[in-house]
């Protein structure tokens, strides 16, 4: 087993574990489960894509938002269904980060996308978008809990 | 033995009408046994999601790449990839993929490497199909193991190296990324590193013609006379015989060589496939910036 990881909040972790405890194939599999459990974005924001940010690390269309609520954490986010991947990775974060403190979400590691085990079944370029999605909900969030 | 030609109208004013099937064709000859059907997508879970029944995937990043090398993979490994695919040396293969086919172009630009005949492409790809009401299929095949025989992947033909297109300069370059990409002003957020490049900008005297132009919006190949207007006047191929396309890593440049290769029929068209990734970042290579092309370097 991997070395417990302060840094990285336990859903991320057993995230990760469960990557890691794949072959490579099934990986993938584990990534389109991922991919279809992508919860709706809110009513309050499916009629309003303005309010959300769009991924532009991501070749496919990507949106997120992050809402802080006395202290605790939702990311939102969607993807086209022909992204399976991108709806994978924007998953794996909105899932394993909504109801997390805001303490816990900056201190996630840059590089998780490279930790799961994918670096050779997905191109780095994707890769890259889902730093680029973890960055821009770092920032989301420092920016609503200075407000 | 290879199947029969698509002998659709819209295909015979194509310099190569035989490398083209539409999706009504395909639906009509998915049960012969002298074709194999592959998707090849951008996303390497999108042929999970459903698939044209009996298509294998093949996807560009874990099955033609080399895992250590940037290069493509060799003789060997292209065999045990085909036999395992149900592919011998004369089966017919159709492609098809997502994004206008433009990973589809890729693997079967990859094929031509190793001089597999009987490559050709769905037109209008996998929206067309799916927009059309073909059937789907989530189930996964199980090809039956075929021999392939090793063959030594040719590089000289089709594929040019950032030596050849520094011997090119005074023939046609086709830049086919975005203007964007092209004119060297790429939107990127800050501390965030541009994609594998150190430099933005063109190779010095390339045109800009962003692939997708030679697509339909239902992702089908534009007519002759359209292409014929984009590429041979609107880029200043007019009747050169020896063309080199590139992009950022050569998948988006597969589709524009198919386009002056087949439909076209432009004799000597290589992709450059190092692209921008390899330009950008070399030493001392000349690059231009802004939209304009720029001059030949004076050797």
């Amino acid at each position: 087993m991997t070395e417990p990881d302060l840094a990285l909040p336990e859903s991320l972790a057993q995230t990760r574990d469960d990557f890691l405890a794949l072959s490579e194939r099934d990986r993938l599999q584990l990534l389109l489960e991922f991919a279809n459990e992508l919860p709706e974005l809110p009513e309050r924001f499916r009629d309003h894509p303005e309010l959300l940010e769009r991924v532009e690390e991501c070749q496919s269309p990507v949106f997120l938002i992050v809402e802080v609520e006395a202290g605790a954490v939702a990311v939102h986010a969607t993807a086209p269904a022909e992204s399976p991947t991108t709806r994978g990775f924007a998953s794996i974060l909105a899932q394993g980060l909504s109801g997390l403190d805001v303490t816990a979400i900056l201190a996630v590691p840059d590089d998780y996308a490279f930790q799961i085990g994918l670096t050779k079944a997905v191109s780095p370029l994707r890769l890259r978008g889902m730093t680029g999605m973890l960055a821009r909900i770092k920032r989301q969030v420092r920016e609503a809990s200075a407000a | 033995m290879t199947a029969p030609y698509d002998s659709s109208e819209k295909f015979q004013s194509y310099a190569h009408p035989e490398r083209l099937v539409s999706t009504a064709w395909l639906e009509e000859h998915l049960d012969d046994p002298r074709l194999v059907v592959v998707e090849s997508d951008e996303d390497v879970l999108l042929y999970e999601v459903g698939h044209i029944p009996g298509a294998v995937k093949i996807d560009w990043h874990t099955d033609l790449n080399d895992p250590v090398v940037r290069d493509y993979i060799d003789g060997p490994a292209f065999a045990d990839l085909m036999g395992r695919n149900g592919i011998a040396r004369e089966t017919t293969i159709v492609v098809y993929g997502d994004k206008s086919n433009w990973w589809a172009a890729y693997a079967l630009w990859v094929f031509t490497l190793f001089g597999h005949e009987d490559v050709r492409l769905l037109d209008g790809g996998r929206d067309r199909w799916i927009a059309e009401g073909r059937p789907i299929t989530t189930d996964a095949p199980s090809p039956e193991r075929v021999d392939y025989p090793v063959v030594d992947r040719d590089d000289s033909r089709i594929r040019a190296f950032k030596d050849d297109v520094l011997a090119h300069f005074g023939k046609p370059l086709i830049d086919v990324r975005s203007p964007e990409e092209y004119s060297g002003e790429r939107t990127h957020m800050p501390a965030y590193p541009e994609e594998g490049a150190l430099r933005g900008g063109h190779i010095p005297t390339a045109r800009s013609v962003p692939w997708a132009r030679a697509a339909n919006d239902d992702g089908t190949f534009r007519t002759v006379d359209e292409l014929t207007a984009i590429y041979r006047e609107g880029a200043g191929i007019r009747d050169a015989d020896d063309v080199v396309a590139y992009c950022r890593i050569g998948e988006r440049s597969s589709h524009t060589w198919f386009v002056l290769t087949h439909l076209l029929g432009v004799p000597r068209v290589r992709n450059y496939d190092g692209s921008w990734t390899e330009w950008g970042s070399a030493v001392r290579v000349p690059i231009a910036t802004g939209a304009e092309p720029g001059e030949a370097p004076i050797r």
